[in-house]
């Protein structure tokens, strides 16, 4: 219909190669304004039921893609700014995976805590759609908005819990330093624009292979000030501060989805702009990134070892994760970055499922996050506790887990890359990790405290305890037979 | 058929698991009936995969199935599988047939006692371990399943941990065998370094042009581990404190199957092992003076478990003779056939100590033939067929062994054939004791009180009276042990068949070549040599027997036969003790003190601290106040922008 207003040409455009988003979003309007148009109660568990059964689409949708993909090649789409590639593909089925557990998760703890209804569905679904957009984004442009999208649902979720002053300040800290990165973020986008005259990240690719920049300062800056605000929403140190107060704060099953998707959406982001459109400047970046690898390694490490909270201490061990995944990009080669892929996918089972753990533990209040309150689960809940020792264990990298494996291809590929000291500097922070992991279960595996008045027991509605079937089972499994695994994540490197 | 290998594996794995996870459900005896249906359905597809093997012509029976591949990167990796060939089956078979009787005994034998479903499923572990360890592709899963039956040895022998001298020697067959496996481990380092691979067949195909000092190392590093896994000397001491465990797992673990795998690890190694001569050599010296050794000291000991113990020892010793003498065939074949007829002995035993209320000391037996006649029988069975008496499945074996070992060295023949006199000794000794004369139980034990021996078996019905209802006269048990015994016994006679040396009956021998390559037999020997060796051993075993019916027949107090040297073991215990408890404790002790409390957990604790106080002081920077978390990231951000602007512009 419109096809030209004022110079402005409509693109052409391929929805199958935003089916994901589409879904995601679709749903989520479907179910606000259903939501708003009735004034009966819906049955229980109905949001969280459609929310799993819309990520399931999506994840459908992207799995057909990626089967495209592998058959007919990679390609861009709508005017360039989307990739259709095995890459994109990889983040949406990472992403999809987080929808479902997240909501699963979500579902029994928003009941306990009487705050059921649809917008927390709606706000994970948005956010999701938009981490996805960050993903499959071919222009500096799109990954803004998908940043955006992705991070103000976030704001919103973190502060979900209104009867909660930690739960506020959370949102609002979240908020305000997220702001400010954002800012940093698109500076970076306006002076890439201003050295190559584009935001389109195969275009800039394109520019900087064939032209030599004789004054180059303002592409450098841009190229550090996109770095900055993407090492933030992955919580690379030093950009990490928020992610321990946040992550406490918000409620838990918030910090479980968060940190997977937010964290899967910053490294999608980072590593298409890095390799994408700066593939070329390769040699002034690694340094950056292998030095915020050994920060972020060693820093998360050492500061999860005199925390006392539950939340903070995964909240530093999820920014150790990062370390290692930016130990993975930092080798700057085709091992390395789907060892850092292969990385993401098992550690969103990982720490969604030992979120979902702390949930349970946490009971009604959300309150109940002191390690010691872990003392004698296994008495208690054999089972729990033997997941979340298991899913700990797996984040410890203990062999013959999908933890394991990640660990081992990231060192492996920095070896290869002969980034000696970042290896053993990753080994130490994993050797470190197995103090604080271990320790949370050698609390659960001894006596409970006398004199804790013991209320309210661990309940373990189903949805929990689906998501604890599901991440368990990923985690040993794939951990015994990683070669599908493996295989998926070399091939979203290959068809880049 | 060749596709039911996974479920020879599988379903003892199976029945570990679930009787793990719902053995209390399933009750007492139903947890004891799994476990042995787990076990006879792993020998039945042993059985399957087995004929299947034989439908392959005998050039191609070596299958290999890999059903994973584990960490593809970085130039190791680990084909998790099962190498399929005449020598892997044939371990299978024996290993799962014997298993089942066993378990099928221990379903009666263990009735009592409150342990029951977690002795059960030690045994099944045991069993996935012990089948691992033969059926591997690769050494080291062998080694996997190595240190697997270890550990099931180590638990069932300290099984009832509550008695101190369990808990002790479940310890020392623990520590002994490490010292092996140190050796082990190491052959495998030396293997990988060389080869670049540990799948058996990589590594011996890569086997051109290896050097004789890789190969004599490697094969010295094996024998370590297969010497302690074996108790063959000097590592010998922890088998006769191993019987502190329940007598059947005597019989399966410590007699028929786990002891055996350092044969199977010389075996499975053969290729290297023909690659230094002087290693074979060596294995055989060290075979026939084990044998000897462990001969005379199975002698002078009261205990009918530790009799066998030394025994196990002694017939040990053959099997690494016959490997030295490169009869990797008669080594196998003595160790199939000594699993029959030592499983048997230990069961017979067994059924001995469980009906008189578990006595062991053969001086406070006799004339049980009258009371035990099933017992009785099938162990006169078995003692025919350990003392070399045609036509039993003994006389076979060892006389395959011997004839090869003469083929290497008539010492080696000469040692072997004077322990062929002490077998024959030794058992008709036991028989004696323990079978005929006068009943001496009631008299050593009025009333039947409680036996203050320090090696009696527990008394499992002591808490449930489960053994209070024959408190009366000796019986013999029900069919379920009873059973086991007659099998063993049919077995220990018709044995000999696998591998008769003459008329070209060598099945076991050409089944085997495939796997081991050139090896010696008595069969390949002169006619006139091979009879007057089988005559020779003949005359040696039944003077054997005739001298100790002369000695002890109706007069069982003979102490001036029972020096204290050999009824102490040499004081070999008493040696190592001294020299290597004492000794290692006070190095260790010194290690402690100073490397260990400075240096190693100086370096731990010092980490730790490290982490800490670094934590403490970084922490500082967590106010929770968003400006200076802000400020935090606008410093990150002029650091990297500095660093970019310069590299920026020449």
């Amino acid at each position: 219909m419109i096809a030209a207003i004022g110079g402005f040409v409509v693109p052409h455009i391929e929805y199958t190669a935003i089916l994901p988003e589409l879904i995601l979003l679709g749903v989520a309007i479907i179910v606000m304004t259903v939501a708003s148009l009735s004034s009966r109660p819906f049955p229980a568990g109905l949001w969280a039921g459609v929310t799993a059964a819309a990520g399931a689409a999506s994840l459908g949708a992207a799995w057909y893609m990626s089967n495209q993909v592998n058959s007919r090649g990679p390609h861009t789409t709508i005017a360039g700014a989307i990739a259709v590639d095995g890459y994109s593909e990889f983040f949406l089925v990472v992403l999809s995976i987080a929808v479902i557990l997240g909501a699963l998760v979500a579902d029994n703890f928003l009941r306990r805590e009487g705050l059921d209804g649809p917008e927390f569905y709606v706000l994970a679904m948005v956010s999701a759609a938009g981490a996805m957009f960050m993903s499959v984004a071919n222009d500096l442009i799109v990954v803004f908005l998908g940043l955006e999208t992705l991070s103000i649902a976030l704001y919103v979720l973190a502060g979900y819990n209104a009867r909660r002053r930690e739960s506020h300040e959370a949102a609002l800290k979240y908020f305000v330093l997220g702001s400010f990165s954002s800012a940093i973020f698109l500076y970076g986008v306006a002076l890439t624009y201003g050295a190559t005259g584009s935001t389109n990240l195969a275009r800039i690719g394109a520019f900087l292979a064939g032209n030599v920049l004789v004054s180059n300062g303002v592409l450098l800056g841009g190229l550090a000030l996109l770095i900055v605000g993407l090492g933030f929403k992955v919580a690379a140190v030093p950009f990490h501060s928020w992610s321990p107060d946040v992550y406490q704060g918000s409620p838990t099953p918030v910090t479980g989805y968060m940190a997977a998707a937010a964290k899967a959406a910053g490294f999608a982001g980072l590593l298409r702009v890095l390799f994408s459109a700066f593939g070329l400047m390769r040699a002034d970046w690694q340094p950056i990134i292998t030095v915020l690898a050994a920060v972020t390694l060693v820093v998360g490490a050492v500061l999860a070892v005199v925390q006392t909270d539950i939340k903070r201490l995964l909240a530093y061990s999820s920014i150790n994760h990062a370390g290692f995944v930016l130990v993975g990009l930092a080798a700057a080669s085709a091992a390395g970055l789907s060892g850092s892929l292969f990385y993401l996918l098992v550690y969103t089972f990982m720490v969604i499922g030992s979120f979902g753990v702390v949930t349970l533990v946490g009971r009604t209040g959300d309150a109940r996050h002191r390690l010691d309150d872990y003392r004698g689960l296994a008495r208690e809940r054999p089972i729990v506790a033997a997941v979340f020792a298991l899913l700990l264990l797996a984040q410890a990298g203990v062999p013959f887990t999908t933890g394991f494996l990640g660990k081992f291809y990231v060192i492996a590929a920095a070896v290869d890359a002969r980034s000696y000291p970042l290896a053993i500097l990753a080994i130490l922070s994993a050797v470190v990790g197995a103090f604080y992991y271990l320790r949370v279960v050698l609390l659960m595996y001894s006596d409970p405290l006398p004199a804790a008045g013991r209320a309210e027991g661990v309940a373990l509605p189903p949805g929990t305890a689906l998501v604890l079937v599901l991440a368990s089972l990923f985690t040993v499994a794939f951990g015994l037979v990683p070669g599908p695994i493996v295989d998926f994540a070399h091939r979203a490197t290959l068809l880049f | 058929m060749i596709h039911a290998a996974p479920a020879i594996l599988l379903l003892p794995l199976v029945g570990f698991a679930v009787l793990t996870f719902s053995g209390r459900r399933l009750g007492d005896p139903a947890a004891g009936w799994l476990a042995t249906a787990a076990v006879a359905g792993s020998f039945v597809a042993s059985v399957l995969v087995f004929a299947a093997l034989v439908g392959h012509d005998s050039a191609h029976r070596s299958v290999e199935q890999v059903y994973y591949r584990w960490i593809p990167v970085g130039g190791f990796q680990v084909n998790v599988g099962v190498l399929l060939d005449p020598l892997s089956i044939t371990m299978a078979l024996f290993v799962t047939g014997v298993s089942t009787l066993i378990h099928l005994y221990s379903i009666s034998y263990m009735k009592a006692d409150p342990q029951f479903r977690k002795f059960f499923v030690y045994l099944n572990l045991f069993v996935f371990s012990m089948l691992a360890l033969v059926l591997s592709n690769n050494f080291l899963f062998t080694f996997l399943g190595w240190e697997g039956v270890g550990t099931c040895s180590y638990l069932l022998i300290a099984f009832w941990f509550d008695r101190d001298t369990a808990a002790s020697a479940g310890k020392k067959a623990f520590i002994v065998n490490r010292i092996g496996d140190f050796g082990f481990v190491i052959a495998l380092f030396l293997i990988f370094s060389r080869t670049g691979t540990l799948d058996y067949r990589g590594v011996f195909s890569h086997l051109g042009g290896v050097s004789g000092g890789w190969a004599t190392a490697v094969a010295l590093l094996l024998l370590a581990g297969a010497v302690g896994k074996s108790a063959q000397l000097p590592l010998w001491v922890w088998l006769p404190d191993a019987m502190e465990g329940p007598t059947p797992v005597s019989a399966l673990i410590h007699a028929a199957t786990m002891v055996t795998a350092g044969v199977f690890l010389m075996t499975r190694a053969s290729p290297i092992l023909h690659l230094t001569p002087v290693s074979l050599t060596i294995i055989a010296a060290l075979g026939a003076v084990t044998a000897l050794v462990a001969a005379t000291v199975a002698c002078a000991q009261d205990d009918i478990k530790r009799v066998l113990a030394y025994s196990t020892i002694s017939q040990l010793g053959y099997m690494f003779l016959g490997v030295g003498a490169t009869a990797y065939g008669a080594a196998t074949f003595h160790m199939v056939s000594h699993a029959f007829f030592k499983a048997l002995l230990f069961l017979a035993a067994g059924s001995v100590i469980h009906a008189l209320n578990n006595e062991q000391d053969m001086k406070r037996m006799g004339g049980l033939a009258k009371v035990l006649p099933v017992t009785a029988g099938t162990f006169a069975v078995a003692w025919l067929a350990i003392s070399g008496i045609p036509p039993f499945c003994g006389f076979w074996s060892k006389d395959a062994i011997l004839g090869a070992a003469y083929g290497k060295s008539p010492i080696l023949w000469a040692i072997g054939v004077v322990t062929v006199l002490l077998t024959a000794y030794y058992m008709t000794r036991l028989m004696v004791l323990t079978f005929t004369g006068q009943a001496r139980w009631e008299t050593a034990r009025p009333g039947g009180s409680p036996t203050p021996g320090h090696s009696a078996e527990r008394p499992a019905g002591e808490t449930q009276g489960g053994h209070g209802d024959h408190a009366g006269e000796p019986h013999e048990g029900p069919w379920i042990m009873t059973v086991p015994l007659i099998v063993l016994a049919g077995l220990s006679v018709v044995g000999g068949l696998l591998d008769l040396p003459f008329l070209n009956l060598e099945f076991l021998d050409h089944w085997l070549d495939p796997v081991v390559g050139h090896q010696t037999n008595l069969a390949y020997q002169s006619a006139g040599l091979k009879v007057g060796l089988l005559l020779a051993t003949l005359v040696v075993a039944l003077s054997g027997i005739a001298l100790a019916r002369g000695l002890w027949w109706r007069n069982w107090r003979r102490p001036e036969l029972e020096p204290a040297l050999l009824a102490n073991n040499y004081y070999a215990d008493d040696f190592y003790s001294r020299v290597f408890t004492s000794g290692g404790g006070a190095m260790s002790r010194f290690l402690a003190a100073a490397v260990d409390n400075r240096v190693i957990d100086g370096t731990v604790n010092g980490v730790a601290a490290l982490a800490r106080g670094g934590g403490t002081v970084l922490r500082r920077a967590q106010t929770g106040y968003v400006r200076n978390y802000a400020l935090g990231i606008a410093a990150g951000t002029v650091v990297i922008l500095g660093f970019m602007l310069s590299r920026a512009g020449s």
